[in-house]
């Protein structure tokens, strides 16, 4: 069939529009489509409402292979890596978990392709004591058919499970203290790390947040070295977090860094990729609607009308069983902070999107996937993360939404949990949550108990559960959210005891959320909607 | 106010159970002939053995310890310490000796609570570190097993009530207590702790398990 240009006709009209990828709805603008868990919504926005739009995806390297080569040969502020090798040296490389890239990526994931060039310039150099750790923290285990996936069933074949295995923050034998800042804060990190010649760490950097130091300081370390950041007066004071410089999240990581780096032989190689979320038969999921070829209409009413038939899990396998088709958009290796401040320029050209003004209303579609819950299910207090947590510091210079506005949310808000991944969030949301929501109280009084409730040790270290801290540190990921806006609407929830647990409204409709919000804003409020995903964060003018 | 750990001890910390025991005992009689025999109505009896456990733990006990009647005590006794060395210790999961571990590290005091018998579980519980323990006892008259338990017999609701007056006894708050179980039938065992968590379960503790969103783990 042949595809019909694009209606521009249809299209909004720029209202001294600060950006491309900013779009205000008018009275022929067509309905945008949002996310609601497993479920795509198409509704009518109010007319003056800003939508913004990520950036079109960044062209990816003709030739990763190459880059990868370059970057480890061209290193920032380091000898290059065949320099650094020498025969019957102990190397461990550390890789990012399944947490990134969201989805995961198609095969071959940008780690499988790093670590194939690194074996090979390894064991060119006589270098055959190398171990491979999947740096999950205190995240999952990744189950083999995924680590099989990630690099691949060459590599897997050969290292897994002697030599290819998931960081244990548990094992009693398996840390190491490193020292202590000067602001009292415990490094420990993984032994065989520590004791190697040299850590070779492989990052993707999917939000600005990642990466750095954080990647060996945090992705290696234990439950004592991570409660010194992850917690409610650092998430507090970090405006945002997504912004490294005004993160004091990041600020504690990087003192926590300069510990390791004292210790440890890291040669850091931090990868970006573009926001190639959707491609091919979903391609049209990060199209301007106005945009919309009739083609694409099709192809959208098809896909609801097909989601609209099929149950929860399966909706929630066909979406987790479709890779993002992300490319390669920069390596570079090296020291740590040079490395990462060329992929964090790299991150944000990708996704920084110049916004005038902040807004009243925050419309936000909450999506099937979060970095918890990849192969499973998103259970409300990741509904909670994604909202309070993940959307509202999608920004620099200052939030998104005026303090004290309202935030809408689009998600059934199911009360689903898987007990393998998640055993001790249905705890915290059936017990904790009930009795407070205050996340100081929860962490002096709760935290502790459920991080050493062998329980919960058992099943982070033999199966494939997050550890028994990892619900509060969810809670406190959206504190900044939460002490900022003035509401939050659950529209389309399923249920009403699910936003009332976490402390928010139900509303039935989109529709209806907006009402009530202007209800509680007062008339004629600017309203906002980020069009994610694919990622897009906010350049605040 | 103090806290313990309650464990099921068959099937939960170790894979070897009750019927492994008494077959242990059967395959080592006093002579060949008693030994063959015993060891093949024990095998016989198995599927009479799971049917009457599926059904009912009571009836299980009812048809299951009267196999003893008869055995010496002094002879039970004497291969006890043979019994653990030889099939149980090598059957302790894995996972067992960490969990009592961390468990220990907490405070938490550690207490079987099992319906195998007290000979087969002195020498398991030393070995574990184990703080107290409560089993099943045979009755012994002149030396020697009538085939009956002693009360209270320590099977299903027992174990609960049990737990709640040693709790009482042992100013130990059941609300921040843990419990461990493999089976269906500490279903009120693990129902008076705070901290209920299915260990290997069956199929039925599994489902309820999901219902009552306990925490699952293996041990094996």
């Amino acid at each position: 069939m042949r595809e019909r240009q694009p209606k521009t006709l249809r299209g909004p009209v720029p209202r001294n529009k600060e950006d491309e990828q900013v779009v205000y709805i008018d009275n022929d603008s067509a309905p945008r489509i949002l996310f609601s868990g497993e479920d795509l919504l198409l509704e009518d926005l109010p007319v003056g409402t800003r939508v913004i739009y990520p950036k079109p995806p960044i062209e990816g390297l003709a030739n990763p292979g190459a880059a990868i080569r370059y970057a480890l040969n061209h290193p920032l502020d380091a000898e290059p890596l065949y320099a650094q090798l020498m025969p019957g040296m102990r190397v461990t490389i550390a890789v990012d978990d399944i947490s990134l890239p969201l989805p995961p990526m198609v095969t071959p994931d940008v780690r499988q392709t790093i670590i194939e060039i690194l074996l090979e310039l390894l064991d060119a150099n006589g270098v055959d004591d190398v171990h491979i750790i999947v740096a999950n923290s205190l995240h999952r285990k990744m189950t083999e058919a995924e680590m099989k996936r990630m690099l691949g069933p060459k590599i897997h074949n050969a290292f897994y499970p002697d030599r290819y295995y998931n960081h244990d923050a548990e094992d009693p034998d398996g840390m190491v203290h490193l020292g202590v800042t000067d602001h009292g804060e415990p490094v420990n990190v993984n032994r065989r790390a520590v004791e190697s010649d040299l850590v070779i760490y492989v990052n993707i950097n999917l939000v600005p947040m990642d990466g750095g130091h954080k990647s060996v300081t945090v992705g290696l370390c234990d439950y004592d070295s991570l409660r010194p950041h992850h917690e409610p007066e650092t998430i507090r004071a970090s405006d945002s977090y997504m912004d490294p410089k005004k993160s004091v999240l990041s600020t504690k990581v990087d003192r926590m860094g300069a510990i390791v780096d004292k210790h440890m032989n890291v040669f850091h190689i931090e990868t970006a990729l573009n926001n190639r979320m959707f491609a091919g038969a979903t391609a049209f999921l990060s199209k301007n609607e106005d945009e919309f070829t009739e083609i694409d209409r099709l192809k959208f009413e098809g896909m609801k009308w097909t989601l609209s038939k099929m149950p929860a899990a399966a909706k929630r396998k066909l979406f987790h069983s479709i890779p993002a088709q992300y490319q390669l958009i920069a390596c570079y290796a090296g020291k740590t902070e040079p490395v990462h401040e060329k992929i964090l320029a790299r991150c944000f050209e990708q996704y920084a999107v110049n916004v005038r003004g902040q807004a009243d209303i925050l419309i936000c579609g909450v999506p099937f996937i979060s970095p918890y819950n990849v192969n499973s299910i998103l259970n409300p207090l990741l509904v909670q993360v994604m909202g309070l947590g993940y959307f509202h510091n999608m920004y620099r210079g200052k939030p998104i939404l005026k303090k004290g506005g309202v935030m809408i949310l689009t998600h059934p808000c199911y009360d689903e949990f898987d007990h393998n991944h998640h055993p001790s969030y249905i705890e915290f949301f059936n017990r904790l949550l009930p009795e407070t929501r205050d996340a100081m109280k929860l962490r002096h009084k709760y935290e502790e108990e459920f991080a050493h409730n062998p329980s919960y040790i058992e099943m982070y270290r033999r199966g494939n559960a997050y550890h028994g801290a990892h619900p509060f540190f969810m809670w406190y990921w959206g504190e900044n959210g939460r002490q900022h806006i003035g509401k939050v609407i659950a529209a389309g929830a399923q249920n009403a005891h699910v936003p009332a647990m976490l402390g928010w409204d139900r509303a039935e409709s989109l529709t209806e959320a907006i009402a009530m919000a202007r209800s509680f804003v007062g008339p004629s409020p600017e309203i906002t909607m980020m069009h994610h995903p694919p990622i897009v964060m906010a350049d605040m003018e | 106010m103090a806290a313990a750990a309650f464990y099921d001890l068959d099937g939960t910390l170790v894979r070897t159970n009750l019927v492994h025991a008494f077959a242990y005992n059967a395959k080592n009689q006093q002579g060949l002939l008693r030994s063959v025999t015993k060891t093949v109505a024990t095998l016989a009896s198995v599927p009479l053995f799971m049917a009457a456990d599926f059904y009912n733990r009571r009836l299980f006990n009812d048809i299951f310890f009267v196999r003893y009647r008869g055995e010496s005590e002094d002879r039970l006794r004497y291969l006890a310490d043979e019994l653990f060395e030889n099939a149980i210790r090598p059957s302790i999961f894995p996972g067992a000796y960490e969990l009592i571990d961390k468990s220990r590290q907490l405070g938490l005091r550690q207490v079987l609570v099992t319906g195998a018998l007290d000979l087969t579980v002195q020498p398991l519980a030393k070995h574990l570190k184990i703080d107290d323990y409560v089993t099943n006892r045979l009755e012994f008259v002149d030396g020697y097993a009538t085939g009956r338990l002693l009360p209270p017999v320590m099977a299903a609701a027992t174990k609960a009530s049990w737990m709640r007056i040693y709790a009482e006894k042992e100013r130990l708050n059941l609300s921040d207590c843990y419990g461990y179980s493999d089976s269906m039938s500490d279903l009120p065992m693990l129902s008076v702790v705070g901290h209920p968590t299915a260990v290997n379960p069956d199929m039925r503790l599994r489902n309820t398990a999901l219902q009552h969103d306990w925490p699952i783990l293996d041990l094996r």
